[in-house]
């Protein structure tokens, strides 16, 4: 019913082209932005705020990164959390060693040194393919935190091996309080999900999607596979850089390199598989499932349960229900949170006639 | 009539205001951001477990503090700095006063919200973890590493290997391994080592394990090479027991492995079975239940039907239970403290951060605490957030853990510049003027 399309005609080109065909899904992703800018600074406190919309928005920003990388180019990684690490280490030393650098720039050239350091980690995948291409990507998760802790520069010679970041100024206007970061968080993160869908609606995201399905076919067709595997490394670290150093300026302020160990590149490769490979919005739901999931089910034990039980069988409990759920979203849909979304989408689009 | 109406109203307006302003609750609300899951469970537990059993005892025997009831709520962190900063939001506005004090048992966490808790005037305390330079005060007001800091451990590590040697001159030419974790906890005596070696003329060489360390072949194997007169082990969780296993293997003598007081509790040798017979661990607290306030929390809170945090009771006395129950003395101290001062009723966090700067337990109040022996005595001050520094050294012999020395104290001419130095870079960095201490 809400989905009906009856008198929406495409007559143009671009107008069939455009992101969101059908006008409900325009209007509902524009209330959903107005709502996201303008509604809930005012009304979120410090803990939705700082607590659970940040980290959100943070990591839904580093599955868009891998999901480019695994779910439209077909590369399987596990060493997401080390080019955040890269990201957050690069806006920390640019910020410190470059005078008067503005916060946006010093995180747009985390993007690039982690695109930078992407790309000569991406090197093997021209010749390595599946499982094997997961396990030299472990080079990069290991080998990029052995640096960051090895070598004090890195932490400007702190002895804890932790860096501090920089307060966040832009124009003289200061982001100190959480609502103020979220609003920064969320811009930044909203106009690189829009980069992302145009991207792979483009020939570059043709181009990874044919060497995902085949990738001799794509060859075959004239995709060169050097440029087109490269350029997604390049561009899915440039996401995760900048989602590290977003989570080291925005959200926690102190961080070490083991804030970006192996867990949290499996965290992240789990948000692109339970949200949805190869779907911009999946990383959205992926991200919501994990970061969310687990403190809804921790605020859930606390209220339901007597004060009695002990806290170590909550604990543990939270772990049961939680690994329950995944099981469950897995078995009822492989294809992950998106893919649910898309076939209830389809159906209320023909409600209330199927076929 | 006229005056039974007025006087009718007049009770009435009474009561409306006694309505309208309800008298708050006589609560003080102690967050606790634990974890009881994942590789540290053990601690997480322990520490906890002792820590609440501590407060619950106030609460059964006392009242709570000069009739101001302690109450908590968990909020589990899994050892997880981002975790655990969503646990500090969550818990920081509970209560009518909102949280008294945080205590993380995490480095990483403790680290992550100093500036939050800061900004928020929420003291942060950090019994034998945490960031070191925070025992300077003066840059940060609100972070209390009490007890003993990782350094002020270190120096007494060295002054007990010299014991052994037999006097600190002896130290020269003798070759110490620092045997550490890769991560922000495993380096921070890097340079404090180093330091020591350049004063007293031993070499030491630094062999790092990358987390979680269970494969230690090739660093042993190393250590077999170099001879060192005595190993200095910086583990944590399995990294403990792997070590020991290891040091047997390739022959090394285990009582000349000294541990860290993370590497110094049942859980870390019980895995390695005889192989840790002789190891050394330092420790700011001994275990066992052979003290008055542990017969307290035995009596109060583990008998007549009641039922305390620990699960298993074989833990009641380990090193991580006591450790939460000088957690549980010092927290609940720095409230009395801090009332004195304020008022009997619940305080503010700025309140309590008063109350465990002027923080002062000396032999007296020790005994009246029942904690002679388990804890030693502490003054803290605007200057100071340490307080005590001094450490014990304690020797496994297969079934516990053998208290071998008096109290250690550490070697502040070593320690206390290096702290000023890193506190003052910390202030520079971002823009703090520490405080003028007289004028506090």
């Amino acid at each position: 019913m809400i989905y009906r399309e009856a008198g929406q005609f495409q007559t143009t080109y671009s107008g069939d082209m455009r992101i969101f065909p059908i006008r409900q899904d325009r209007i509902a992703v524009s209330l959903l932005l107005a709502a996201a800018f303008f509604l809930v600074p005012f009304i979120g406190n410090d803990y939705w705020l700082g607590a659970i919309l940040i980290p959100f928005l943070i990591l839904s920003l580093a599955a868009l990164g891998l999901n480019i990388l695994t779910g439209y180019a077909g590369q399987v990684s596990l060493g997401s959390a080390a080019f955040m690490a890269v990201g957050a280490f690069a806006a920390f030393n640019l910020m410190l060693r470059v005078q008067g650098l503005s916060v946006l720039l010093a995180f747009a050239g985390a993007g690039l040194v982690a695109a930078g350091v992407g790309l000569v980690f991406g090197l093997p995948s021209l010749r390595i393919k599946g499982f094997y291409l997961a396990v030299t990507s472990l080079a990069a998760q290991f080998s990029i935190e052995w640096a960051l802790t090895r070598f004090p520069w890195f932490t400007n010679n702190n002895p804890s091996g932790v860096i501090s970041a920089q307060k966040i100024v832009i124009l003289g206007y200061r982001f100190d309080t959480p609502a103020r970061r979220y609003v920064l968080t969320l811009a930044i993160v909203a106009l690189l999900a829009l980069a992302a869908k145009n991207l792979v609606r483009s020939r570059i995201g043709r181009a990874w999607m044919a060497v995902r399905d085949m990738d001799v076919a794509a060859e075959v067709i004239g995709i060169p596979m050097l440029r087109t595997k490269l350029t997604a490394f390049a561009v899915s670290s440039f996401y995760c850089g900048v989602a590290g150093a977003l989570w080291a300026f925005a959200y926690l302020g102190t961080v070490e390199p083991q804030a970006f160990d192996l867990n949290r590149s499996f965290q992240i490769l789990f948000m692109v598989i339970i949200g949805g490979m190869g779907s911009v919005l999946g990383s959205f739901l992926g991200a919501a499932f994990i970061v969310l999931l687990p403190i809804l089910l921790n605020v859930a034990t606390h209220a339901l349960l007597p004060a009695h039980v002990s806290g170590s069988l909550t604990s543990n409990l939270e772990l049961v229900v939680f690994g329950g759920l995944i099981v469950f979203f897995l078995a009822l849909e492989p294809l992950g949170l998106a893919r649910l979304w898309q076939i209830g989408k389809e159906k209320l689009r023909l409600w209330p006639f199927p076929h | 009539m006229r005056y039974t109406a007025i006087r009718i109203g007049l009770v009435a307006l009474l009561g409306g205001a006694a309505f309208a302003l309800p008298v708050p609750a006589q609560e003080q609300f102690i967050p606790m951001a634990s974890y009881r899951v994942g590789p540290y469970a053990a601690g997480g537990t322990g520490v906890f477990g002792g820590f609440i059993d501590y407060l619950d005892m106030l609460n059964l025997r006392d009242k709570g503090i000069n009739g101001v009831k302690l109450t908590w709520e968990e909020c589990e962190t899994e050892y997880k700095n981002d975790r655990g900063v969503e646990c500090y939001e969550r818990l920081k506005g509970k209560g009518p006063t909102g949280a008294a004090v945080f205590n993380f048992l995490s480095t990483g966490i403790t680290y992550a919200v100093i500036e939050r808790a800061t900004a928020d005037k929420i003291p942060v305390v950090s019994i034998g973890y945490g960031r070191t330079d925070a025992s300077d005060g003066r840059v940060f007001p609100y972070v209390f590493p009490l007890i003993t800091n990782y350094w002020s451990q270190n120096t007494a590590k060295v002054k007990f290997i010299g014991m052994k040697e037999g006097g600190m001159d002896k130290l020269k030419g003798k070759k110490i391994v620092n045997l550490y974790h890769g991560s922000a906890y495993g380096k921070e005596t890097i340079p404090v080592l180093d330091l020591q070696a350049k004063k007293y003329g031993f070499t030491v060489t630094h062999i790092e394990v990358a987390h979680p360390g269970n494969e230690q072949e090739s660093q042993w194997l190393q250590i077999r090479q170099l001879k060192p007169d005595w190993v200095i082990l910086r583990g944590w969780g399995v990294m403990n027991p792997v070590a020991l296993k290891t040091a047997a293997k390739v022959g090394y003598p285990r009582d000349h492995i000294i541990g860290v007081w993370w590497s110094g509790a049942e859980e870390d040798v019980l895995p390695a079975g005889d192989a840790a017979i002789g190891f050394i661990a330092a420790g700011f607290h001994p275990g066992g239940t052979d003290f008055q306030v542990m017969k307290e929390v035995q009596k109060y809170v583990y008998s007549g039907g009641h039922k305390g945090n620990l699960e298993d009771l074989k833990r009641f006395g380990s090193i991580y239970y006591n450790r939460g129950i000088i957690t549980g003395i010092i927290n609940a101290e720095a409230i009395r403290t801090a009332q004195a001062r304020f008022g009997k009723k619940p305080l503010t966090g700025e309140q309590v951060r008063w109350g465990l700067e002027n923080l002062n337990i000396d032999e007296k109040r020790l005994k009246e605490l029942g904690a002679l022996g388990l804890l030693q005595p502490i003054k803290a001050s605007c200057r100071d957030h340490e307080g005590g520094g001094a450490v014990k050294f304690s020797q496994w012999d297969g079934k516990q853990w053998n208290v071998i020395t008096d109290w250690i104290p550490s070697d502040q001419s070593i320690v206390r510049p290096m702290i000023e130095e890193s506190a003052a870079a910390y202030a520079k960095e971002h823009g703090i003027t520490p405080r003028d201490c007289s004028k506090e």
